[in-house]
């Protein structure tokens, strides 16, 4: 006779284990206890579950579990809504060779009743899993890196060339806050790269042209406006409000103060820049690689490092190079993946190439260097004395 | 000879190649040639007495040259040697 789901459950308590709630308690309050994994649905799981609990729908299990349990004998303890589930599950885990498994009895309606604490994940709601769910298909990103996504802040210098496709494609993936510094106004001739901006909105402040597209692309991401430059007295307090800076500044001034502060505040940079055909980009991890002024020591004279204003840019560069930056900051965000952290990537669009070199740490770095005394300059008096080779007296820290 | 890549600035300098081909053994040999065949290139990136601006990044195919032996760094038909100054454009 073929057995019952009562007979199972009896057969599978001769050989699994119960653990009552009140015994594991302690060790799951002091996270010393077993890796538990939680077998319910999504929908159970949402309404709580037990701290620090990882969720495996029954019907993921045996294809999932490896992912959570590298070891045979990793100590696991399965969870349900009453127990029951739980133990079919552990008798499958035991089948596939996991030899410490046991079952939590009562599952969660019991752990819960005994007032033991309860996590309750916090969940995108129904219009953010349709508007993200293309992300929350990645493994890599998932619901939570999502989650992530929505509570982060990137901070954008420029709303130009390289900020108009980065903050665009960073408000669409759901990043929670952006940040837009810029003091310029919307130019008819900024119309043929930086697409954030309309023909009806020349004149008015980049930041607000961005964020005006913004709110039209995705409401729910809050946009700050700052409608200044970014100097000395402000960019620290600037900086230590976002988890990520993206540089998109058109002056060299501009991009050592960054690097600087960027590494006083311990924020990731993530920095590209562009003329003509070509672009660059890195990542920029404080004291954890390379800044960019271990890349390069010192910016060239004015008739070496032409703006794009003087030089042109191709428009469709800054689309590349901006959603480069912006590919890389939510990595940054999420803590996947490699990012350019100890790499200048170079993107030469006439030949269509991609070229990496790699990028040390400079132990005689002046900014991140061991000796290093780090402190705020006169940006603009180092780089004028530093394309004039007078050095010595220009921009001394002050 | 070396293939020497020369960024978007220099490039007036030697016609408007984005490589160009230069003799030498080491990378200061490669450079030599380079200025003595472009002289607009030595005036960018050489200093008065010929030592090279500070501002000026050499690598030797995927590695900076200062980690390597700089300008006395061997170089053969098959490296490529890249100058590389920073760019600043972004925003405008």
């Amino acid at each position: 006779m073929s057995p019952s789901y009562q007979d199972l459950l009896a057969a599978a308590r001769e050989v699994i284990p119960e653990v009552e709630p009140s015994e594991v308690a302690p060790r799951v309050a002091e996270g010393a206890g077993p890796l538990i994994i939680d077998v319910r649905e999504t929908g159970e799981w949402d309404q709580g579950h037990l701290p620090g609990a990882v969720h495996i729908p029954r019907g993921f299990l045996e294809s999932r579990v490896a992912g959570v349990a590298h070891d045979l004998d990793h100590e696991l303890l399965i969870s349900c809504a009453s127990g029951q589930r739980s133990l079919l599950a552990a008798v499958t885990l035991r089948d596939m060779g996991y030899t410490n498994v046991s079952n939590l009895a009562g599952g969660f309606a019991r752990w819960k009743q005994n007032n033991h604490p309860v996590e309750v994940p916090r969940i995108l709601t129904p219009a953010q899993r349709s508007r993200y769910s293309r992300h929350v298909l990645i493994p890599e990103v998932g619901e939570e890196g999502q989650l992530k996504l929505l509570d982060s802040k990137v901070l954008l210098i420029g709303a130009g060339g390289l900020g108009s496709p980065a903050a665009y494609y960073l408000a669409a993936a759901g990043v929670g806050t952006i940040g837009l510094v810029d003091d310029d106004v919307v130019d008819e001739s900024n119309l043929q790269r930086q697409i954030i901006h309309t023909t009806d909105r020349v004149g008015v402040n980049k930041g607000e042209s961005a964020k005006e597209a913004i709110r039209a692309l995705n409401p729910e991401v809050q946009v700050n406006v700052h409608p200044f430059r970014v100097n000395r007295d402000n960019v620290l307090d600037l900086l230590s409000e976002y988890d990520v800076v993206v540089d998109g500044a058109d002056n060299f001034p501009t991009r050592y103060l960054l690097a600087d502060a960027a590494l006083m505040t311990r924020t990731p940079l993530v920095h590209a820049s562009i003329l003509r055909f070509e672009g660059h980009a890195s990542v920029f991890m404080p004291y954890d690689g390379p800044c960019y002024r271990c890349l390069f020591p010192e910016p060239p004279p004015p008739d070496l490092a032409p703006s794009c204003g003087e030089a042109g840019v191709l428009g469709v560069l800054c689309g590349v190079m901006g959603n480069v930056q912006a590919t890389e900051a939510i990595k940054a965000l999420l803590g996947i993946g490699d990012t350019l952290a100890g790499r200048l990537l170079i993107y030469d669009a006439l030949g269509m190439t991609f070229t990496e070199l790699k990028v040390r740490r400079d132990p005689d770095c002046p900014s991140c260097g061991p000796d290093a005394n780090l402190q705020l300059r006169d940006y603009e008096a180092w780089c004028a004395g530093v394309g004039s080779h007078d050095h010595e007296a220009a921009g001394a820290p002050a | 000879m070396s293939a020497v890549k020369i960024p978007p600035v220099l490039r007036q300098a030697v016609g408007g190649e984005r490589v160009v081909q230069a003799d030498g053994a080491t990378v200061g040999e490669v450079l030599d040639d380079l200025c003595t065949r472009h002289p607009a290139v030595g005036a960018q990136i050489l200093t008065a007495d010929g030592t090279l601006h500070k501002y000026v990044n050499l690598y030797v195919n995927d590695e900076d040259a200062r980690l390597l032996q700089w300008t006395d760094t061997p170089v053969g038909d098959a490296d490529t040697l890249m100058i590389l100054p920073a760019m600043a454009g972004g925003a405008r």
